[in-house]
């Protein structure tokens, strides 16, 4: 039997699929076999798993590791706390609320080199307008950028700026579909606003919520611009991460180590969300 | 009483709000107007003599007009790849929402991996050589294009959803081709979230820096945010010329943003209410 032609015709998929498998799938399944070799500008050779070895040997590569995990996980929490709480109080009625949600958003929207480079003058020990500003209240500033125990947390600090707009319209749109019934339920068996918050608007916001903690996590593991602005994953390596990492090692011509830095990104991503998104899907809401 | 306790909480958050998000903003205004040794004191003052006109020639007409080759670069790159990516992730949405089959499986997967998956930067290159794209406006606007797939479809075929389909079997019985059925019936009906993708998308890619920096090296080939980094190494002291280069890249977006607020916002919260 001759099936009619279809109106949807798979070759409206082609261009789309080309691009992605040429520029996208094949350089990833080629990065589990350069990950393998040492490569540079004139040859490749097979040496089995020896980069891999290497990164989980050498302590400043096991540290990026660790800052990766710490700067994805410290940016997602303040993000997705501050940004619920920011929603909540903007969409309580208060004076300016649309001003301040505008003026909020749109640092998402600014370059981050920009930003970057604004906030390492900001945050210039001693001349910078933060240690100023505390230095004429009495509080001796710390050196933001140049105490290696500090600076990861800095760049974490002016990653939440940034993106706390986002985090805080995500929400805004997420409370906007719960319907107000459930609240004047609430509030005729007598619930406190705490009870209010944390019994109907926690758990009826979740969709936000993944949405939230899941962007925010995975642009938090792969985060190499504003770290790139503002630090170069200094001083010394103590503000490393995995990005910062493999464009070092490609800017060495340590090519195959780049490349192995990058699976180890891409196991960390699949090994942080797959089990999170399974977990947000099974835990249903019961009301 | 209430309300003059809202005005009170709104008053202080206001307050909260300006230092936090305008101050930064403010002083990248003012610095960008400094003089030289002014600007190097980094303090948050009036300038003592503005001189906003002299900086902005002086860093249009730094390195020999850079600059103006960098906002060549990064519109031909964002125009080109943004009208690619809405062209082709439609006609990936449409055929994915309209057309039920077992390759659907494998395009969500191709999705999630191109909205989880950290790309594998050497080997892209490796790629990008072999293709001859290395270095080359073409190149970097297919890498756009490759990376921004993923969001473009998943938005378009989740609005192709609403559109009836009676309005293709009406264009079917009218004898249309499939091709004239997406380009005269569908794709005219996809305006919002078309525009969503356009502004979404044209930000993103004005604002990389790392795609750059990665597959386009090269002085010809700068890009807009590059200048920015270049800046800060070379003319680390000249604090007055990097403000205002940073004052520079910030107004497009300010543009884009005063016009298309609404759909910025609907395209970044797709996905936060449930469907």
């Amino acid at each position: 039997m001759s099936r009619t032609k279809s109106p949807y015709p798979y070759w409206f998929i082609l261009p789309a699929a080309v691009i992605f498998t040429v520029l996208f799938l094949v350089p990833t399944l080629a990065s589990f076999w350069f990950s393998l070799t040492r490569w540079d500008l004139f040859s490749v050779e097979f040496i089995g798993i020896e980069n891999y070895r290497q990164f989980f040997r050498e302590p400043f590569l096991i540290q990026g590791l660790f800052n990766t995990v710490i700067y994805a996980v410290t940016t997602s929490a303040a993000k997705t706390v501050l940004g619920l709480l920011l929603a909540v109080l903007l969409t309580s009625g208060l004076w300016g609320q649309g001003f301040l949600r505008t003026v909020m958003f749109f640092p998402v929207l600014v370059s981050t080199i920009g930003v970057g480079i604004t906030f390492t003058v900001l945050m210039h020990p001693t001349r910078g307008i933060i240690n100023v500003a505390l230095a004429a209240i009495g509080i001796h500033g710390p050196g933001w950028l140049t105490d290696p125990t500090l600076a990861l947390y800095s760049v974490v600090l002016v990653d939440v700026w940034k993106g706390i707009g986002l985090a805080t319209v995500i929400y805004i749109a997420g409370l906007a579909s719960i319907s107000p019934e459930y609240y004047e339920a609430a509030r005729i068996d007598g619930a406190t606003r705490t009870q209010l918050f944390f019994r109907v608007t926690v758990p009826l916001v979740k969709p936000a919520t993944v949405t939230v903690v899941t962007l925010s996590l995975i642009g938090g593991l792969r985060s190499f611009d504003l770290i790139w602005a503002m630090t170069r994953g200094g001083p010394g390596f103590s503000s490393d991460v995995l990005a910062s990492v493999i464009y070092k090692q490609y800017q060495a011509g340590f090519y195959g180590l780049s490349t192995a830095g990058n699976v180890i990104l891409f196991a960390l991503i699949a090994v942080i969300i797959l089990p999170l998104t399974l977990w947000f899907n099974r835990k249903e809401v019961e009301l | 009483m209430n309300s003059r306790r809202q005005l009170f909480t709104g008053l202080a958050a206001l307050a909260a709000t300006i230092v936090i998000f305008v101050l930064p903003f403010l002083f990248i205004f003012l610095t960008a107007a400094k003089t030289k040794q002014d600007a190097s004191l980094l303090t948050f003052t009036l300038p003592q003599q503005w001189q906003l006109w002299q900086n902005f020639m002086d860093v249009v007409s730094a390195r020999d007009y850079m600059l103006l080759l960098a906002y060549f670069n990064s519109t031909v790159i964002t125009v080109a790849a943004v009208a690619l990516l809405v062209l082709f992730g439609a006609m990936v949405g449409y055929v994915l929402q309209r057309r039920p089959s077992r390759w659907n499986t494998l395009i969500f997967a191709c999705v999630m991996i191109g909205l989880m998956v950290p790309p594998a930067v050497v080997p892209t290159i490796w790629v990008l050589q072999w293709l001859d794209l290395f270095k080359t406006r073409t190149g970097m606007v297919l890498i756009q294009i490759a990376y921004g797939l993923a969001f473009a479809v998943l938005l378009f075929r989740s609005f192709i959803a609403t559109i009836p389909r009676d309005l293709d079997e009406a264009a079917i019985i009218d004898g249309a081709k499939p091709w004239q059925i997406f380009f005269r019936v569908i794709l005219p009906l996809l305006k919002p979230v078309t525009v969503t993708v356009i502004v979404v998308q044209s930000i993103a890619i004005f604002n990389d820096f790392t795609n750059p920096l990665y597959y386009l090296p090269g002085r010809e080939n700068v890009t807009v945010q590059l200048t920015l980094y270049n800046f800060q190494s070379q003319f680390g002291t000249e604090f007055n010329l990097l403000f205002m280069n940073i004052l520079l890249v910030t107004i497009p977006p300010l543009i884009v943003f005063i016009f298309f607020n609404r759909q910025i916002v609907a395209g970044m919260t797709a996905g936060a209410v449930k469907g």
